[in-house]
Parts: structure tokens; C-alpha cells; sequence
């Protein structure tokens, strides 16, 4: 899964060797963080979150069910 | 990714060399110079220089649609082939294989997200994108003809009863195919209300 963020973040960024995703797992939930360059930012958050929506709904498709996974971007 | 490595006197000519191998002009190859050694010999005589360079063909976007797709089918567990055929003004990808009902999602979510992310991604990539489509197994036309059921048999029904009827959410390929079935309905009209991605269908009586 973390592999997954990675990829799509990377295909859709300028600044590919600066994406970063960092995984914390808890017994009921995933959190999935990624960091991208400043410039990068909207680019992954996309018009009115499309971009975002779009890759949460990849992971949730292919996430275990039995956990909630959560996909965030950090400053 | 097809490439040669061919080594040569000069760069010139080692290009020349693994164009006519590769069988393609210079505008569709990336160069690498891997190795550039030139030693002049005793003054000048025997003139030594080597280079070895890798000529490779580049990929036009449809097969770096393919590339990212199969990438991405096998970061979700997806086993499936993946594929491709150039259509004019588009590129169309079919996903095969067992069990895909997860890459569809409901009223085909994931797939759309799917076609979306690869779309930007290509878009971002390329000077000359090309739209591309991402069916899974003939989802695509399957759900084209259910939507014109759906509009149709709606349609009947708000005409009997008199009442408008607000259909679920959908995308605005969808909706366009609600339109275009009832376009020239004599008995109803439709419009849409709501924004994306909440914007849904309203079909109404015509008077």
C-alpha cells in the first residue's frame, strides 16, 4: 500500500526524489502520510481535492478490510 | 524498453550504426554515451578513440500508459493482463482477468479514479497526450447500456406518474449518456444539479 502512494505521488509530481511516504500502523488503522516539494502540493491535492479523493479510493480498493487506512498529506 | 549497445571511432558513427539495427530515425531514440576514450597516438598517427554508447527507443506515451497501469495493478495484489490499442484521438486499455471486481468499485469508482490518475499522469509527462480509457473486461459498455435502461425506464415512470425523479450521483460521462438517451423525448426533459462529484441527473415532466 505504501508502495502504491508511493507510485501514483511520484507520477503525478515534478520533484520525484523528494516524495515521501511514511506508514504507521495501529491495531485498528493504517495512516499513510505523504510529504511532497512545496510546489508539489496542490499538485497532489488536485482541484477541489480530485486528485486525493482519486488516490484514496485506489487504496481503499486494495487495503485489507479490516483496518482503516487513512491518507494524508503533511506540510 | 528495446535498446543496442554499440561501440564505435566516433559518437557519429556509433549512432548511425544502431539506428539501422533498431530500424527507426533519430527522433524516436535516447542516447547514452557510456564509455569516451580518445588517446591521440604518436603524433597523432594512430588515433585510438573508442566510445561506446547505448541508443535505446523511446516510449511513446500509450506504452508508458501501459507501464504505469501494470505498475500500478501489481502494487494493489491485482493479477490481470493489461491490453492496449490505439484508436483515433485516444488510447484504449482493457484490463483482463479473474476477480476484478475490487478495480471497478461501486457504480465504477475505483475504475474512474483509476482512468483519472493515469490520465494526469500522462498529461504531466507528455507534450502530446493523447486521452486515454480504462475498461476492465467490457465494464465500460455493460454499465453504457444499463445507464440507457436506467433512463428510459425512469423516464416511462416519471411520465406516468407526473414527478420528476432525481437519479444517484454519477460522472459526467455518465450523465451525458442519461442526456443524449432522452434527448428527444417528446414527454420528458433532464437536467443536472449539484456539483461534481455529488452532481446527479433530475428527470422531469416536459409540462
Amino acid at each position: 500500500m505504501k508502495e502504491l502512494v508511493e507510485l501514483l505521488a511520484k507520477s503525478l509530481v515534478d520533484h520525484t526524489d523528494e516524495v515521501y511516504v511514511r506508514k504507521e500502523e495501529s491495531a485498528n488503522s493504517i495512516l499513510l502520510e505523504i510529504t511532497v516539494h512545496k510546489d508539489d502540493i496542490g499538485k497532489i491535492i488536485g482541484r477541489k481535492g480530485r486528485v486525493i479523493k482519486a488516490i484514496r479510493t485506489l487504496v481503499w480498493a486494495s487495503a485489507p478490510t479490516d483496518k482503516r487506512v487513512l491518507v494524508e498529506l503533511t506540510e | 524498453m528495446k535498446s543496442v549497445e554499440i561501440v564505435a571511432r566516433t559518437r557519429e558513427e556509433a549512432l548511425e550504426l544502431a539506428l539501422k539495427e533498431l530500424e527507426v530515425d533519430e527522433s524516436k531514440v535516447k542516447v547514452e554515451v557510456l564509455e569516451e576514450t580518445s588517446s591521440k597516438g604518436f603524433l597523432g598517427f594512430l588515433n585510438v578513440s573508442k566510445v561506446k554508447i547505448r541508443v535505446s527507443i523511446k516510449e511513446d506515451m500509450a506504452q508508458q500508459a501501459v507501464r504505469l497501469l501494470r505498475e500500478i495493478l501489481v502494487n494493489m495484489g491485482v493479477l490481470a493482463q493489461v491490453e492496449m490499442f490505439k484508436r483515433p484521438g485516444y488510447v484504449m486499455l482493457n484490463i483482463n482477468g479473474d476477480d476484478l471486481g475490487k478495480l471497478i468499485g461501486r457504480h465504477g469508482q475505483t475504475l474512474n479514479a483509476l482512468q483519472y490518475l493515469v490520465n494526469l499522469a500522462m498529461y504531466k509527462a507528455n507534450e502530446n497526450h493523447e486521452r486515454v480509457i480504462i475498461d476492465v473486461a467490457g465494464y465500460r459498455k455493460r454499465r453504457e447500456e444499463n445507464l440507457k435502461r436506467l433512463a428510459l425506464s425512469t423516464a416511462e415512470r416519471v411520465n406516468r406518474k407526473g414527478r420528476k425523479e432525481i437519479l444517484y450521483p454519477m460522472s459526467p460521462h455518465e450523465r451525458r449518456i442519461i442526456h443524449l438517451t432522452l434527448q428527444n423525448s417528446k414527454e420528458v426533459m433532464t437536467y443536472s444539479e449539484g456539483e461534481d462529484p455529488h452532481r446527479r441527473v433530475i428527470i422531469s415532466p416536459k409540462n
